[in-house]
């Protein structure tokens, strides 16, 4: 809260969580928590298992043509990023990004975890624990000490898993409901007043709310009016610097090719609207896109994949040094895959996620990766910002 | 607050008072008695299509489409421009919070006609059906018990095929066994139309089939194995997560379960003579389209020919311990708590395997838990057990203005809530903890909604008295205090609708 002398209720909320978190940490990290404030980090996460091989295809690797016969017309017009790999084409103002160097495509990617349960990997890639449901918290929240004024915010009706923890987190998404009217949001203060649990859900609402205007009144639910929505909610000093976004219908078992073009339509024009509503904001922004596990290899047989093991994950940004596709590539030729169906994890999403946060928010990568993912050892990523 | 045992009973095993209810006297009886007086069929059921009839105008649809297609691609071959027709408008949005598929295309989407209304009025008929049955309910544990059981088997209508089957699925497949054996719950849901299409059970394939030996010898690439209601069969209906399968015992079910498929909407190619007799919309098992042989699951070995070999895996499977302990742990964290005492789901574990997997036995025994009766509020409502109970609380099956409610307005709420019916987004259906359901935004949407009900309840309506009389001994002086200072009758009813006490039980 640097620069500031209003103390407000969420403010206080803030800090003692902070102060709270650093009492316990050695000196050196509190040195380390002075990162810039205006810097914002956005997690846009892919539910239901996106198939990174649909999306950045290996078109350079011999292998590709042959396994993925069926789906290569879908990917006519795809952006070539370098010698191996492509965008799907239905994501052309990622595709632009990538050329203005503002997009980093990570392929054969994966969490920890190594079986195929949407619930279970979910859970893993969120809490950033090693197995479903033994930690508590999420990745998110534990970041949120580490900056000094971490305000944190879900784009959703209820708080994801990866925001769940001790530090306080808020969440909005607009509804179509009539607004209620402001003498009962004020007595509806009052009856809550004695009720610890739901007086700190309702002082968070109430601080969102002033912070919309007039998208509250639209449904705001296209792709258009979320990445709106979300630029506005970063905006200014009394903004989020770290919010989340949810997209779903990723588990494409059936009919993949028109069913995938459809949501990477989507979630261009969610970054895209984003990137343009955030204005300079923009240069301070990483985005990051990241599903819970990939899809089988070879097609199955209903015209769809099915639970796999590796994907791609996207990072995106005005300050990023992108233009580039990070990947130890394993192939996928027969016998390079993982457990002999699907593509194999050469690169850690833990490793992507806390270097590519450290090199943001300008703290120390081996110090992210620790509190971010304290039960497993995390070996930095080159190159991620 | 502290919850009476009469409050337990009508709350937190129930659905909520009603202004007409007599305090209970006898909670165990109250509840268990309901069990002799259980109505399988739903109100107003007549009311309803037939699942022949929605699957019918599901295919003329579909051939409408194909037709539509084809004069697309004719047009574009053409040079003459062509008007688009109109974009059937979707349903309301996914779920928040849920992730929302994004429904919305950046890309102009294909040109789709409206589907004949049935469809899609259907889904709101039926979810009306659910809504009212459940505010006007006089047996409420065991309608609890099938709304458990529907989002333990959760469909959700999010695919085009499901939106007029969602509903029947529950009262088809749930309703008429709540109260018999979970072995006969779960063939009846694994056999129904609506599951078979949801987890693409009906375009599975086995490779060495005659139809996928045939297709295979074509080059036809796209015909095989589709693991997805396998996978979720193990994982979400029965043995649970973690609880030792193996990838291979996966495949190995999956090929066990091909030939199980839906007349009319599941793969084409079925021979005539099996189909033909059969209404459109029924479960099938079609030889033609299952692996042949005998299959290894769990260790063990499967030799049945047809469909009693699925059959007999899930048998095996609703016996195993493994299902027990799962089922026992979600019923428990149903009532008890969030957290549930593992000695409470021990001993569930122990009357579902006793008395081969029999409801009512399981029921008894959680009933007989005093773990469940503790005075401190176990659950935070989601949004379903919340309305239901502002709804019953309201004295809504006895007013005119809640008879005449549009069936689409009272489902559209809970849209708006973020819990849509039969539209979980996922086959794991809806959470179950205050994790998922007691967020600001969420809170801020009910206070909406209370509102709105509230605007339309009789203005003789007390709150205070009503506050009263809903919930005696655990209405809190401060609640009671801020319901008399509302300056209008609708803010007091309002805040009796959003007040703690209303929002636990």
């Amino acid at each position: 809260m640097i620069g500031s002398t209003k103390i407000d209720r969420r403010s206080l909320l803030a800090r003692s969580a902070a102060l709270m978190a650093m009492s316990a940490l050695p000196t050196t990290l509190l040195h380390a928590a002075t990162a810039a404030t205006d810097k914002r980090f956005v997690f846009i996460i892919q539910r239901g298992a996106a198939d990174g091989l649909h999306i950045v295809p290996p078109m350079g690797d011999p292998a590709y043509a042959a396994l993925r016969a069926g789906f290569l017309d879908s990917l006519h017009g795809a952006h070539q990023l370098d010698a191996t790999f492509s965008l799907h084409p239905s994501l052309p103002k990622i595709a632009a990004l990538y050329d203005r160097k503002q997009m980093i495509a990570v392929q054969a990617v994966a969490s920890a975890y190594r079986d195929r349960s949407h619930f279970d990997g979910q859970n893993v890639l969120e809490t950033g624990g090693t197995q479903a449901y033994a930690e508590k918290a999420g990745w998110m929240n534990r970041l949120l000490p580490l900056l000094p004024d971490g305000r944190a915010l879900a784009l959703a009706a209820d708080v994801p898993m990866a925001l769940r923890g001790s530090a306080p987190v808020s969440s909005y998404a607009p509804s179509g409901l009539p607004q209620a009217q402001d003498d009962l949001i004020l007595r509806v203060s009052r009856l809550y007043g004695q009720d610890p649990q739901l007086e700190g859900l309702w002082n968070e609402v109430m601080q969102t709310k002033g912070l919309v205007g007039d998208l509250a009144k639209s449904r705001g639910q296209s792709p258009a009016d979320l990445g709106k929505v979300a630029a506005r909610m970063m905006a200014g000093p009394e903004g989020a610097r770290v919010l989340m976004m949810e997209t779903g219908g990723w588990d494409t078992h059936t009919g993949q090719t028109g069913r995938l073009a459809n949501q990477l339509a989507n979630l261009d024009t969610l970054i895209a609207t984003m990137a343009e509503a955030s204005g300079p904001a923009w240069n301070d922004t990483l985005v990051l896109v990241a599903t819970e596990f990939g899809r089988t290899a070879a097609i199955n047989g209903t015209n769809g994949t099915d639970h796999g093991t590796a994907s791609a994950a996207l990072l995106l940004g005005g300050g990023l040094r992108g233009g580039r596709v990070i990947a130890d590539w394993p192939g996928v030729a027969p016998g390079a895959l993982y457990e002999a169906r699907d593509l194999r994890p050469t690169l850690a999403t833990e490793a992507v996620v806390s270097s590519a946060v450290a090199g943001h928010f300008g703290l120390d990568p081996a110090l992210v990766a620790r509190r971010l993912y304290p039960a497993q050892q995390v070996a930095p990523v080159a190159g991620l910002s | 607050m502290t919850m009476t045992p009469s409050g337990i009973a009508l709350n937190r095993f129930g659905l909520g008072v009603r202004p007409g209810d007599a305090p209970v006297t006898d909670p165990h009886r109250w509840v268990e008695e309901q069990f002799d007086r259980y109505q399988p069929v739903v109100m107003q059921a007549d009311m309803l299509a037939s699942r022949t009839q929605i699957v019918q105008d599901l295919m003329d649809y579909q051939a409408a489409q194909r037709v539509l297609r084809a004069a697309k691609a004719a047009a574009m071959a053409a040079p003459a421009p062509m008007l688009a027709p109109p974009i059937a408008p979707g349903l309301p949005m996914a779920a928040p919070g849920m992730a929302p598929p994004m429904t919305a295309a950046a890309t102009p989407p294909p040109a789709l006609v409206e589907p004949k209304s049935i469809v899609r009025d259907q889904h709101i008929l039926q979810a009306g059906r659910r809504i009212r049955n459940a505010v006007a309910t006089d047996t409420p544990f065991v309608e609890r018990m099938v709304h458990f059981w529907a989002n333990h088997f959760a469909i959700s209508v999010d695919k085009m095929e499901l939106v007029g089957l969602g509903g029947l699925m529950e009262f088809e497949a749930i309703r008429p066994h709540v109260l018999g054996r979970f072995e006969d719950m779960l063939v009846a849901v694994e056999q129904h139309p609506a599951m078979l299409i949801f987890l693409d059970q009906a375009q599975s394939v086995g490779p060495d089939s005659e139809v996928g030996t045939r297709a295979n010898r074509n080059g036809r690439k796209a015909v095989g194995l589709n693991e997805n209601l396998a996978r979720e069969i193990m994982e979400l209906h029965t043995l649970g997560v973690r609880s030792g399968y193996t990838q291979a015992d996966v495949t190995e079910f999956a090929r066990a379960m091909t030939g199980w498929t839906v007349t009319g909407i599941g793969r084409g190619g079925l021979p005539k003579p099996l189909t033909d007799p059969l209404p459109v919309g029924s479960f099938v098992f079609a030889p033609t389209l299952h692996q042949p042989g005998a299959r290894t699951i769990l260790g063990k070995r499967y030799d049945q020919q047809g469909e009693a070999q699925a059959r007999a895996v899930l048998a095996d499977f609703a016996r195993s311990p493994a299902t027990a302990h799962h089922i026992a742990t979600k019923l428990a964290r149903h009532i008890v708590g969030d957290d549930p005492p593992p000695a409470l789901v021990a001993r569930l574990a122990k009357a579902y395997l006793s008395s081969n997997g029999d409801l009512p036995t399981l029921y008894r025994a959680l009933i007989a838990a005093k773990e469940a009766w503790k005075p401190a509020p176990a659950k935070f409502r989601d949004p379903w057990n919340w309305s239901i109970a502002m709804y019953r609380g309201l004295g809504s099956d006895r007013s005119d203005t809640f008879a005449k409610a549009p069936d689409r307005n009272l489902v559209g709420a809970f849209v708006e809530l973020g819990q849509p019916i039969w539209r979980p987004g996922s086959p794991a259906g809806f959470d179950d903890i205050a994790a998922s359901w007691a967020a600001p935004d969420a809170l801020l949407r009910r206070v909406e909604l209370a509102s709105r009900v509230a605007a339309q309840a009789p203005a003789t309506v007390d709150a205070r008295a009503l506050a009263a009389r809903l919930y005696g001994d655990a209405l809190s002086p401060g609640t009671a205090a801020t319901i008399a200072g509302a300056d209008n009758p609708r803010v007091g009813l309002s805040l009796m609708l959003v007040s703690p006490e209303m929002l636990r039980c």
